[in-house]
């Protein structure tokens, strides 16, 4: 039989009850400003096709070099295409490069991290070659490893993953050490715990957090690493409009038409910015002591 | 000290073998077959199967990079597939502007940083700390060449103030090499100073709330003397390590910079070497941007017991 419950306990709404996401906004302003705008990268990425664009790559060589306007928003190249179209479909490859890179890392920097961290005799080698691939500065070691292949998107996600991932496990390597010496795994390995099962549910979860904050800065510096190989012209092709690429084929004219340079520009520090904030709020609620010390 | 140095200087001996087996391996399994190139079109499979024997391209794996590795030691970085000159030849024409952009770029971040970081950390909470925090934030998000490209347009463009592009090497005077020199270090400097006043401000903070700084204070020391001389040096180490870990974010600027500014030097040369796919030019600049990075932190590390004595090894 189910209970009668009386309407009146059903209506009763406190007279004021504080809304969770205002008081979020206003304690933590710029993690709001961060997820809005990273949100709205995500629908320009997504939704680019709706959003008042045209074909990017419809070359119009009699509209050419079109200064900003109603009808080409951010102007035209030097082809005539139109920059708008280009940065909105821009936003495609610099967020999926920014997440598939973080996720990557982050798979590959714990694999890396646990199995150094717990097993004495590999983590000296593992670290050893570590520390040599992160004495080559990222950008040159990705610069390297895509000169090796054609410069297409995977190409060069695997470039930039490969860059960030020394940095990663050495991160995931230093969290296993202290946790390894915890009384709850010696605990678990005098409980009869299965070496599997140690790492699963007991490493793993508790190196969680400083790999979800140092994977926002992945994300934000592999945003920026992309960039500085598709402007150097040496990361994604240039039939696909990255921001970077983009900010490339405008560097010649940037004299005349400085504009196809500053919007992709504004919209690549405007990502890397809200990533960061991100980032940042992530730390200060996952380790206050961090956040003290930042 | 002695044997400590000694054992730090050996300890980067592993680090650069690393870096050089991932160099040597580039070539090793860079696609293309240098033999076949240097044989031509022409060239039978035995012609391309000599070379190969000339060049020692049929050795295994190990006795070509030990080769290598002996003619890297011995100051023979190869010579430059597409210009025929050997690598550590190009390197020396286009070390100028480098060497001047880099310390430039280094005073202008190290000149602003501390500065803010220090006034930030004693104005706590104030306005001028949350400027600096601000600019420490906005900083590490511009990119350099977003930056380098916003400099070029208000002070070239606009303002005429200096020149769009180009480098002047010191022989040709000193007023067209600075000005030239002006926009590319600040480019490559600000981007830097983000990072080190934020490290400044959070060593400062940490360093002012100790009680020698009330002791320094209360004795009637000045504000400056108290700042400088009791708290900086204090917090000078966390300081000096930020801008050695740094050193990748500068060399990373560099390759950007010299090409939004076309100067001609390391960077601009690496740009070069990667579209055309050069790579012994790659590896060289591989290898000499690694040891110097390699370097600077060795340099660092042992500057410790200079900045505080308390610091033995």
């Amino acid at each position: 039989m189910t209970p009668v419950i009386p309407r009146a306990s059903i209506e009763f709404v406190p007279a004021r009850r504080p809304s969770l996401i205002r008081d979020a906004i206003r304690r933590h302003p710029t993690v709001a400003v961060g997820l809005l705008v990273l949100a709205l990268m995500t629908v320009a990425a997504v939704f680019a096709p709706w959003l008042g664009t045209i074909d990017p790559q419809k070359i119009s060589p009699i509209e050419r070099l079109r200064f900003p306007s109603v009808a080409h928003w951010f102007g035209t190249d030097m082809l005539g295409r139109d920059v708008y179209s280009r940065t909105i479909y821009g936003a495609r490859i610099s967020l999926t490069v920014g997440i598939v890179v973080a996720l990557l890392t982050t798979v590959v920097g714990l694999a890396i991290g646990i199995v150094a961290g717990f097993f004495r005799t590999i983590d000296s080698i593992v670290m050893r070659v570590m520390d040599g691939l992160m004495s080559i500065p990222p950008v040159l070691l990705a610069i390297a490893l895509v000169t090796l292949t054609r410069a297409n998107l995977w190409n060069v996600i695997f470039a930039v993953t490969i860059s960030e991932v020394p940095r990663m496990s050495r991160l995931v390597r230093s969290v296993v050490l202290t946790i390894r010496e915890q009384p709850f795994v010696e605990a678990a390995v005098a409980a009869g715990t299965r070496l599997p099962a140690i790492l699963w549910r007991h490493i793993l979860p508790n190196t969680l957090a400083p790999v979800f904050v140092q994977g926002t800065y992945v994300f934000a510096s592999a945003m920026i690493t992309e960039a500085i190989l598709s402007f150097i012209g040496a990361g994604t092709p240039p039939n696909i409009p990255s921001w970077g690429n983009i900010m490339a084929e405008g560097r010649s004219l940037f004299q005349v038409a400085e504009y196809i340079l500053i919007f992709p520009g504004i919209f690549l520090s405007l990502t890397v910015l809200a990533v960061n904030f991100i980032g940042d709020g992530l730390r200060d609620a996952l380790d206050p002591r961090l956040a003290r010390r930042m | 000290m002695f044997a400590y140095i000694v054992r730090r200087v050996i300890a980067t001996i592993p680090v650069m073998g690393i870096v050089a087996i991932f160099v040597f391996s580039l070539l090793y399994i860079a696609p293309g077959d240098p033999a076949a190139v240097i044989a031509g079109e022409l060239a039978s499979a035995s012609d391309i199967a000599r070379i190969h024997s000339q060049l020692g391209l049929d050795q295994p794996f190990l006795v070509r990079f030990g080769h290598w590795a002996w003619q890297v030691l011995h100051g023979d970085l190869g010579t430059s597939i597409f210009t025929n000159q050997p690598v550590t030849e190009l390197i020396a024409q286009r070390l100028e502007p480098t060497v001047a952009l880099t310390i430039t770029g280094l005073i202008i971040a190290v000149a602003f940083a501390i500065p803010m970081g220090i006034l930030a950390a004693w104005k706590a909470g104030s306005w001028i700390d949350r400027s600096v925090m601000a600019f420490a934030v906005l900083g590490f998000a511009v990119p350099s060449f977003v930056l380098a490209y916003f400099l070029i347009l208000v002070f070239s463009i606009e303002l005429r103030w200096f020149p769009v592009q180009g480098f002047a090497s010191l022989r040709e005077g000193i007023v067209p090499f600075v000005s030239h020199l002006v926009l590319p270090s600040f480019a490559l400097g600000l981007v830097f100073s983000a990072l080190i006043a934020r490290v400044t401000r959070a060593s400062m903070l940490e360093v002012l709330g100790q009680d020698y700084i009330r002791t320094a204070q209360a004795k009637g020391l000045s504000n400056t003397s108290v700042l400088l001389r009791h708290a900086l040096k204090n917090a000078a180490i966390p300081i000096v390590t930020v801008i050695g870990n740094g050193i990748p974010l500068l060399i990373s600027g560099v390759i950007v910079t010299e090409t939004v500014f076309a100067v001609p030097g390391l960077g601009r040369l690496i740009v070069e070497a990667v579209l055309r796919r050069d790579y012994p030019v790659i590896q060289g600049l591989i290898l000499l941007f690694s040891a110097s990075y390699v370097v600077i932190n060795l340099v660092i590390d042992l500057s410790y017991t200079l900045l505080d004595p308390r610091v033995r090894y």
